[in-house]
């Protein structure tokens, strides 16, 4: 039989994609989480893929069987045998009745675990995230102006503390997701979404924007560090300082750099006369990992690359080039490394 | 000089002519002329059908394209093949032709191809309008390629959440070209649904009362009655769109009391219907391939019929399932959950049914065949993916995710796509006269298998590992190369399935083998004219005795006579009981639905550009309209 | 393949009217379709207006004298109308074309008070949801309103000219089936246009 050659390829085929998952390292972020949230919904995927796996391997039995069980040729097409048609719809009302109880099964799991996953915190450290194209603006709001912490793309949590975010837009719509944290949430310019969730382990989780945003949808990236509490507690003291005054001379004229040009119309340094708010708060920019929303890993060589080509960097980013001259840049450098 | 007396001087009827003499004088009455004056003329449901399916196929291999340029980006990590501009108006171009100009129109097109010939009628109706729809869908894909073409293109995704489509945000022109595009084809949309139902309601062939309905027009009638209710939506919110972006109304601006979750909310009204919209017609398909090759009646006719009239009443409470992530309260999110799920049951009924007909029957395994147990096998997995994706918090994770593009691509090419070229080879012959290659056809399946699952699997657990849909490139760091490069490696085998399928159909039609006018010993009445149907499809209206006519009737297919046979006429008869009642003309050929859709597409592009051509596009649509309907004197006057 | 004549239809009618023809039923269509953005229109009124209940901050409510007379004449059309689709089903030519020449006057009046109720607003449809809701609606039906009165306008040309006799009718019958959906769809939006903001306080 002509057709034998195409059977055999689709065989190993499907061999093939059934085993591709094993070749990928490890589980995938999602199926491997580091809060309770996130592993509630993981136990659901698991459940939810090993009872539809399940179902599917049976109905492709219940199909093969249809297709190559033994049986004589009917003369008349029309010409059915009813008692085997009678046998059928007994068996097709089963069927349909066990598809209702299993589809009445997993709305309820999935209820369960919905309470679960939005259940009320308490105590919980609050954190207000506003989207931005394409960066994440981070304020750990306070009562007290002057306990009000501001930072970008990377967030600090301490570990065993439930965490708020409270999530909003400035522009588009963006969303939330840190998948080994939970499931994602959208920020919506005029409304206001919250994600709660407690870290059980200390660790760095990344994440990105999963709601197409525009040009640089794939550029935005959010770190989450969990820590333990005497870290994070730490952490916020230091990120409650205004900005490292500028030590050296070339840091000095660094820092006239960065207010002489378009620099301070888009950042703020707190503690000095730079104030903008288009862009990212630059206090502490040399204690986050990561630049232009986890574009880069931060370095004094990205920072100077990221500096003197944004655009070729990230296409369409508001950052400007601004045609430093070498020993600008170099200045500028020695300046912005000391913001820790 | 009156109406009667047109009709008295050619009111020759069919009764006592000869057979050959018969067919040549129908022929004469209902032909397109030659030439290309008849080819714009033409109000042939099989001509026009024809179009619609070429130039769908036309739009899926552009489309195609776009897709293995997209896989070619992501094949490797910090790939710097693609700008991210171009790969943003990749998958837009590529979501948007795929949906809207593909996947839709070809399921109408088979429609309008077959509804006729399967309900035993000579034209659909509503002809002229049918002319209409056809160029005016045309003209709306012309229109958005072009504007690619000239790097306007939509660069916000298929559904084109605002506000990132305000113009503070998408300045360029693309966005509105996207918009009106959405306007040509729901046009084309909703005429061709108002023509099926009234098709099916009223010109079916005297007996086929609605339990003699053939699954496929079934599908097809609940499909249009779908396109009805739910593609208003979409034209509702992309003029809401448009008119935000060009007179500054505020419907999706929150500083100005409007709402981005409107967008939403009227889009998925519509958008989740339109899975439907795309997967019930290939469900009918499926339903007729199944009947024909396992050589008995389709198990559960009654409840197949119920499944589709469910399915078609649920999909209409499932939208908010692609919202789940919005920040909607958790209680009515709830109710969508269970109503997702529910779908299941109508969904799970369809495949036990078809499962149970191949059980009672005795498979043959020809290529159509193999299509539908590569349908089963894939559309099974997003099935049941759609039931995870159904569940709020799992949504949470999966949402917007690698995951659901495989669930959904899993759903369109394992559910609509496959029964499609199953389709394409099962009713080939009647089209065209030819016989598809069966040994051609039993490779591209093999290929279309590998490749789509090569494809489509990996994606799943790109999704879990957190890859978001819609990113140009992703960081090495990310693990995910392995899976995209063996994803796009699948993309190009699935593409070259469809390759050869081009190469099948363009060597079957200069060498196939001739078809019979019922190759497959199928049971329903297209089969019953010859291969391709003559003009006007059948030489007398057969009469319907049972569900499968041509299975009852062996030696003689029972018929009526009395029509008449030097002007296009019709037999119109009862909703339910198809008894035969008023012989009623069908509409001659006429340029007027060319120009007036010229004249619609004028308007729809002009207004992008000033929004006064809304008022004269309106009043020039209107002119050629009364030209369209105002009464030339003949007998077959009519829409 | 093979067939044998069963029976006769050259006895059959050659025209018919109402839900016999395929007209009827492709109106019937349009006018769901229609209708259906007509609901979705009037959803998103009260989405809006009850997501955001300050979204017609500043805007007083709007005036009801003049939609209250449009309204009006709607409503009283349908005496006409009615009597339009009984002498179309009666084939009268002569009152049909008399009264085809009152509606397409009646729609001309009704088109110029809608024209004035616009001028009335107080509203722009650039100043807020509010704003562009109310003329969009009022825009939406407008544009029914327009197309029935093109459609009547042309029919009564028609029967003054050679429109074949047995078709008239059937189009003066489908064309004020039409018109009764135009009325009927509108009274749901006046009250809703002008009289709900009203009731929520402004």
């Amino acid at each position: 039989m002509r057709s034998r050659g195409a059977w055999g390829v689709i065989r190993a085929a499907v061999a093939g994609v059934l085993t591709a998952p094993l070749a990928a390292c490890g589980l995938p972020a999602a199926l491997a989480p580091q809060t309770p949230q996130g592993e509630a919904v993981a136990g659901l995927i698991w459940g939810f893929t090993a009872l539809c796996t399940l179902i599917w391997v049976l109905v492709l039995a219940g199909l093969a069987v249809a297709l190559w069980r033994r049986r004589l040729a009917p003369a008349d097409p029309l010409a059915l045998d009813m008692p085997a048609e009678r046998r059928m719809g007994t068996v097709v009302a089963v069927l349909i009745a066990l598809t209702g109880l299993i589809v009445i099964a997993l709305t309820v799991l999935s209820f369960a675990a919905q309470r679960e996953l939005f259940g009320p915190a308490r105590d919980a450290l609050t954190i207000d995230i506003v989207g931005h194209q394409w960066w994440w603006q981070v304020v750990y709001n306070s009562t007290d102006p002057s306990q009000t912490i501001s930072t970008a793309n990377e967030i600090h949590i301490p570990v065993g503390r439930p965490v708020t975010l409270k999530l909003t837009s400035a522009d588009v719509i963006h969303s939330f997701w840190v998948p080994s944290l939970m499931g994602k949430a959208d920020l919506i310019p005029g409304r206001h979404n919250e994600l709660t969730f407690t870290a059980r382990k200390a660790g760095i989780y990344d994440g990105s924007c999963a709601e197409f945003c525009g040009l640089q949808h794939a550029h935005m990236g959010i770190r989450v560090v969990a820590e333990t509490a005497s870290d994070f507690a730490a952490w916020r003291q230091a990120q409650l300082q205004p900005a490292a005054a500028p030590a050296t001379p070339s840091a000095q004229q660094g820092q006239a750099v960065f207010q002489g040009s378009a620099c301070a119309f888009c950042h703020t340094v707190s503690g000095t006369s730079a104030g903008g708010q288009a862009g990212p708060d630059l206090t502490h920019l040399a204690s986050r990992s990561t630049l232009a929303a986890g574009t880069l890993p931060f370095g004094r060589g990205q920072l100077a690359a990221w500096i003197s080509d944004p655009q070729g960097i990230k296409t369409g980013a508001q950052m400007p080039d601004l045609h430093l001259a070498p020993e600008q840049l170099n200045a500028l450098l020695d300046y912005l490394m000391g913001l820790k | 000089m009156s109406f009667s007396d047109i009709a008295g001087n050619r009111g020759e009827r069919d009764h006592d002519l000869p057979e050959h003499e018969l067919r040549e004088r129908l022929t004469r009455t209902w032909a397109t002329k030659a030439g290309i004056w008849g080819a714009l003329t033409t109000v042939d449901h099989k001509v026009i059908g024809r179009r619609y399916i070429i130039t769908a196929f036309v739009f899926l291999f552009l489309a195609g394209v776009l897709a293995i340029i997209m896989r070619a980006q992501l094949a490797r990590p910090d790939n710097r093949l693609l700008t991210p501009e171009l790969y943003n108006q990749l998958f837009t171009m590529h979501g948007t032709t795929m949906m809207f100009l593909f996947a839709v129109p070809v399921m109408e097109a088979f429609a309008v191809y077959l509804v006729p010939l399967m309900v035993g009628t000579r034209n659909i109706a509503f002809p002229r309008l049918n002319a209409f729809s056809y160029y005016v869908y045309l003209l709306g894909g012309i229109m958005i390629w072009v504007a690619f073409a000239l790097n306007l293109a939509p660069d916000v995704g298929w559904f084109a959440y605002a506000p990132l489509t305000e113009t503070t945000y998408s300045p360029s022109k693309g966005v509105d070209f996207w918009a009106q595009m959405i306007t040509f084809t729901e046009v084309a949309a909703l005429a061709v649904s108002a023509e099926i139902i009234v098709t099916v309601f009223k010109q079916r062939a005297p007996g086929m009362t609605l339990d003699r309905i053939p699954l496929f027009v079934w599908a097809q009638l609940v499909t249009a009655f779908m396109v009805i209710f739910a593609m208003p939506a979409v034209m509702v919110s992309s003029s809401m769109l448009i008119m935000d972006r060009l007179i500054g109304t505020h419907f999706f601006t929150p500083e100005q009391g409007g709402d981005a979750l409107l967008w939403q909310h009227l889009f998925w009204f519509f958008g989740h219907p339109e899975v439907y919209i795309i997967f019930m017609p290939a469900t009918g398909m499926v339903s007729e391939i199944v009947t024909t090759f396992s050589r008995r009646p389709a198990f559960g006719y009654m409840l197949l019929v119920l499944a589709l009239l469910s399915i078609g009443f649920l999909s209409f409470g499932l939208w908010v399932h692609h919202m789940f992530v919005t920040g909607l309260p958790q209680l009515g999110a709830s109710f969508f959950t269970a109503s997702s799920m529910l779908i299941a049951v109508p969904n799970g009924i369809q495949i036990f049914c078809w499962i149970a007909t191949l059980w009672g029957g005795k498979p043959e395994f020809k290529t159509p065949l193999l299509y539908i147990i590569g349908f089963v096998i894939v559309f099974v997995v997003g099935g049941l993916t759609g039931v995870m994706v159904a569940s709020v918090p799992l949504d949470t994770q999966v949402h917007d995710s690698y995951f659901v593009v495989a669930h959904f691509h899993y759903v369109l090419i394992g559910g609509a796509v496959f029964p499609l070229l199953g389709a394409t080879y099962y009713w080939f012959p009647k089209f065209s006269g030819r016989m598809l290659s069966e040994r051609l056809g039993q490779w591209q399946f093999a290929l279309t298998f590998i490749g789509f699952n090569l494809t489509f699997f990996p994606m799943h657990i790109l999704g879990l590992a957190g890859m978001p849909r819609r990113i140009y490139t992703y960081p090495g760091a990310s693990g995910w190369g392995g899976l995209n490069m063996l994803a796009s490696i699948g993309a190009l085998l699935l593409f070259a399935g469809f390759a050869l399928l081009l190469w099948n159909i363009i060597s079957s039609l200069r060498h196939g083998r001739p078809a019979p006018d019922n190759p497959w010993d199928a049971p329903t009445l297209e089969w019953a004219t010859s291969s391709p149907p003559p003009p006007h499809n059948f030489d007398r209206i057969p009469v319907v005795e049972s569900r499968y006519p041509l299975w009852a009737a062996r030696d003689a297919l029972p018929v009526v006579s009395g029509l008449a046979v030097d002007t296009r006429e019709l037999v119109l008869s009862t909703v339910t009981e198809a008894h035969p009642d008023v012989l009623d003309t069908s509409p001659l050929d006429t340029i007027w639905p060319l120009l007036a859709a010229i004249a619609t597409g004028i308007g729809f592009v002009a207004s992008i550009f000033t929004p006064w051509a809304v008022l004269w596009g309106a009043a020039l649509v209107g002119i050629f309209l009364i030209g369209w309907f105002w009464p030339k004197g003949t007998p077959e006057d009519e829409i | 393949m093979k067939t044998r004549v069963v029976g006769d239809l050259s006895g059959l009618d050659k025209h018919g009217s109402g839900a016999r023809l395929v007209t009827w039923w492709g109106t019937i269509g349009f006018m769901s379709l229609e209708g259906m953005g007509f609901v979705l229109g009037a959803g998103s009124f009260l989405y809006l207006g009850w997501h955001t209940p300050t979204w017609a901050a500043g805007a007083p409510p709007q005036e009801v004298i003049w939609p209250t007379v449009f309204t009006a004449i709607l409503v009283l059309s349908l005496i006409p109308n009615y009597a339009i689709m009984k002498r179309a089903q009666a084939q009268d030519n002569g009152t049909v074309r008399a009264l085809l020449v009152l509606m397409s006057v009646i729609g001309v009046l009704a088109v110029g008070v809608r024209g004035y109720e616009f001028t009335q607003l107080n509203i722009g449809w650039y100043t807020n949801a509010y704003g562009s809701l109310l003329w969009v609606l009022l825009g939406l039906h407008t544009t029914h309103l327009l197309t029935d009165l093109a459609d009547t306008i042309v029919l009564t040309a028609l029967f003054f000219t050679r429109h074949c006799p047995t078709r008239r009718f059937s189009d003066a019958d489908e064309n004020a089936m039409y018109w009764n959906f135009v009325v009927i769809a509108w009274l749901p939006f006046y009250v809703l246009l002008y009289w709900v903001p009203r009731l929520g306080g402004g």
